[in-house]
């Protein structure tokens, strides 16, 4: 893939009402590859962009099955088939002894598969980022709202893109190298 | 009710804005000097934890004689600490999952150290089993794999059930509290003047940058995360009850086990809680995130699961007299006059009726004395084990198999030395971390509401 030298633009803003309302406009706009960040998450941020999948919760679920399931047969198979030890008389498929077992796999694996399929769903950990390149972005991690329109954006052109972001009454705008 | 009833006090002190928010709990870790206090608090944390080392050491040396365990009572200190601390721990997981779902927003400024408590009891508790199985070097077998022995684990013993619970607990707690972490990394690696924490904090973070789509996938497994870990920390200690209650002994095989054991845990680890947060907010001056709503809502938590756990001792006594069973009743005689008796007093009067004193609304909001209460919940919680274990060992069915339980100065040192060992990780948590999330704080700011 031709890298182009410019990554996007970007508008820097003071709240969160600002950002999402700036959001909602450039997506209205039509501007479609856009991303908006901000040092806390943001209510109706992500909508406000429309991005509304999330394949997170399907994940998890896939995770807590795998788990149960995986949990459940391994005991099945350790106590009735390879290693059946006779225990006061009790059958060898001893369910209700099994559920703890079970249920704790469910947990686990739910829980891992939320932790590091959110961050593979999200591209983490990803050390370098273009955004970076901007020095005010150091803000975006205290107290500063930014939102960007990629340069692969079919609407992306260097001057419109600059006027569209001005008419937002950002605090500063800047393009972002790539 | 009563009129001159003060309005509840604010979760954050006013005037705070996002970036204050940021510097102020940011500034602890990245610019303010390391206190003298800090050294020597660390390092009498840290020569604990040496004296356990040595105890375990010897004990790796010599082997399970040098405790006070014999039989009848083969348990002893190694699993009334393991109960002990584990109990602990649950605090910090029920005010990180358990308050999050229940949308309990003061949570927000204790839930990161009260995690980082959990981690390390669970830590200091996991210690204990391993030490006690006699040949820790084999303490692997416990797991599940694939050997040339062609032996398995029993999957019909709670201990193995405990294994599950335990080491899934241990690593659910870790995700948690590391992923509420990265946000916060992400901070610190913005804010840092230096290379080597840039760096350091960088990797860290994993490179997070805040996106709105990283925080909507964000949101979701956090809350994902927190609907497991609810169930999970209910069923640890519940698991950890059946080690009793599926036995026969008496004062073990009991139905009210597993809710009394949880209750239990909330207990201690709310007045563990408490005693981390009111000299840290002293220390360092975060009176302003960590208000007397959080120490009176602390309070009270443990005001109500002291008296579920009154209530289990209560039907304790009461299912000894009325089931007619000779070795119950004689259990319940035991307790109030047997050779441990004045420790069962002592339970009684630490975790029942010194804690009643938490109705009086000025020592809920007195710090000295909502720390000196949480020390006695925490030594009467310690007791109630060390009752449960050695107590009900100590006489069971046959006079002839009846003992005491003396521990010994290794079993001491071991105990004493694990405290040091979880202090001492706390010492270090607070210098390296950010103590209290960051991030979230910043949702509790009255600007980070959007107003359409």
């Amino acid at each position: 893939m031709k890298r182009t030298p410019i990554y996007g633009m970007m508008a820097e803003f003071d709240s969160p009402t600002q950002l999402v309302e700036a959001a909602h406009r450039t997506y209205a706009a039509g501007y479609l590859k856009i991303d908006a960040y901000s040092p806390f998450p943001v209510e109706g941020l992500a909508e406000a962009m429309g991005f509304h999948k999330n394949a997170v919760p399907l994940v998890v679920l896939i995770g807590g099955l795998l788990g149960g399931l995986s949990g459940y047969l391994l005991q099945y198979w350790i106590s009735a088939v390879s290693y059946p030890v006779n225990v006061g008389g009790k059958p060898y498929h001893s369910w209700p002894a099994f559920i703890v077992v079970t249920f704790e796999m469910t947990i686990l694996f739910g829980g891992i598969f939320a932790v590091f399929g959110m961050l593979a769903l999200n591209g983490l950990p990803m050390p370098y980022h273009p955004v970076f390149n901007v020095p005010r972005f150091a803000f975006a991690t205290k107290d500063r709202f930014f939102l960007i329109v990629f340069s692969t954006d079919p609407k992306y052109s260097p001057s419109e893109t600059r006027r569209f972001f001005e008419s937002l009454g950002p605090r500063s705008i800047s393009e972002v190298p790539s | 009710m009563d009129e001159q009833r003060q309005p509840a006090a604010p979760v954050i002190e006013p005037g705070y804005t996002f970036g204050s928010v940021t510097d102020k709990i940011s500034s602890i870790v990245l610019t303010r000097p390391t206190s003298n206090g800090w050294f020597l608090g660390f390092g009498i944390a840290f020569l604990l934890t040496m004296m356990m080392l040595y105890a375990v050491g010897y004990l790796f040396v010599r082997g399970v004689g040098i405790w006070g365990i014999t039989i009848p009572i083969g348990w002893g200190f190694a699993i009334v600490n393991f109960v002990w601390w584990i109990g602990i721990g649950h605090a910090g997981t029920l005010i990180s999952a358990i308050l999050l779902l229940l949308r309990q927003s003061w949570r927000n400024s204790i839930n990161r150290f009260a995690e980082a408590m959990t981690l390390f009891a669970v830590a200091a508790a996991g210690l204990f089993p391993l030490i006690h199985v006699g040949r820790p070097w084999l303490a692997y077998w416990l797991f599940p794999y694939p050997n040339t022995m062609n032996y398995w684990p029993q999957f019909r013993s709670p201990l193995e059930w405990d294994v599950f619970a335990v080491s899934t607990y241990a690593t659910i707690s870790l995700l948690f509290w590391f992923i509420g972490l990265v946000p916060d990394l992400a901070t610190l690696r913005d804010r840092s003047t230096n290379r080597a924490a840039q760096i350091i904090y960088g990797m860290l973070a994993l490179g997070w940058r805040g996106s709105a789509r990283h925080w909507h996938r964000y949101e979701t497994a956090y809350l994902l995360l927190a609907g497991l870990a609810t169930p999970l920390v209910l069923s640890v200690h519940t698991v950890i009850s059946f080690d009793f209650a599926i036995a026969i002994v008496p004062g073990w095989h009991t139905t009210i086990f597993p809710p009394y054991f949880v209750a239990g845990a909330i207990y201690s680890g709310f007045a563990m809680v408490l005693m981390l947060a009111i000299p840290i907010r002293k220390f360092y001056g975060l009176e302003d995130f960590i208000t007397e709503r959080h120490l009176q809502n602390s309070a009270k938590v443990m005001l109500a699961t002291g008296l579920i756990v009154a209530y289990g001792y209560a039907i304790e006594a009461f299912m000894g007299w009325y089931s007619g069973n000779r070795y119950d009743t004689f259990l319940l005689w035991n307790r109030l006059h047997g050779p441990y008796a004045p420790c069962y007093y002592a339970l009684l009067a630490c975790n029942i009726f010194v804690p009643q004193v938490l109705w009086i609304r000025k020592l809920r909001t007195s710090p000295v004395a909502l720390f000196l209460i949480s020390g006695v919940i925490l030594v009467g919680m310690w007791l109630e084990r060390f009752i449960i274990v050695v107590v009900s060992l100590h006489r069971d069915f046959l006079t002839s198999s009846w003992g005491m339980y003396y521990p010994t100065r290794w079993d001491w040192m071991t105990y004493i030395g694990t405290i040091g060992m979880f202090l001492a990780a706390m010492f270090l948590f607070v210098r390296i971390l950010p103590m209290i999330s960051i991030f979230e704080m910043r949702t509790l700011l009255p600007e980070a509401e959007v107003k359409e």
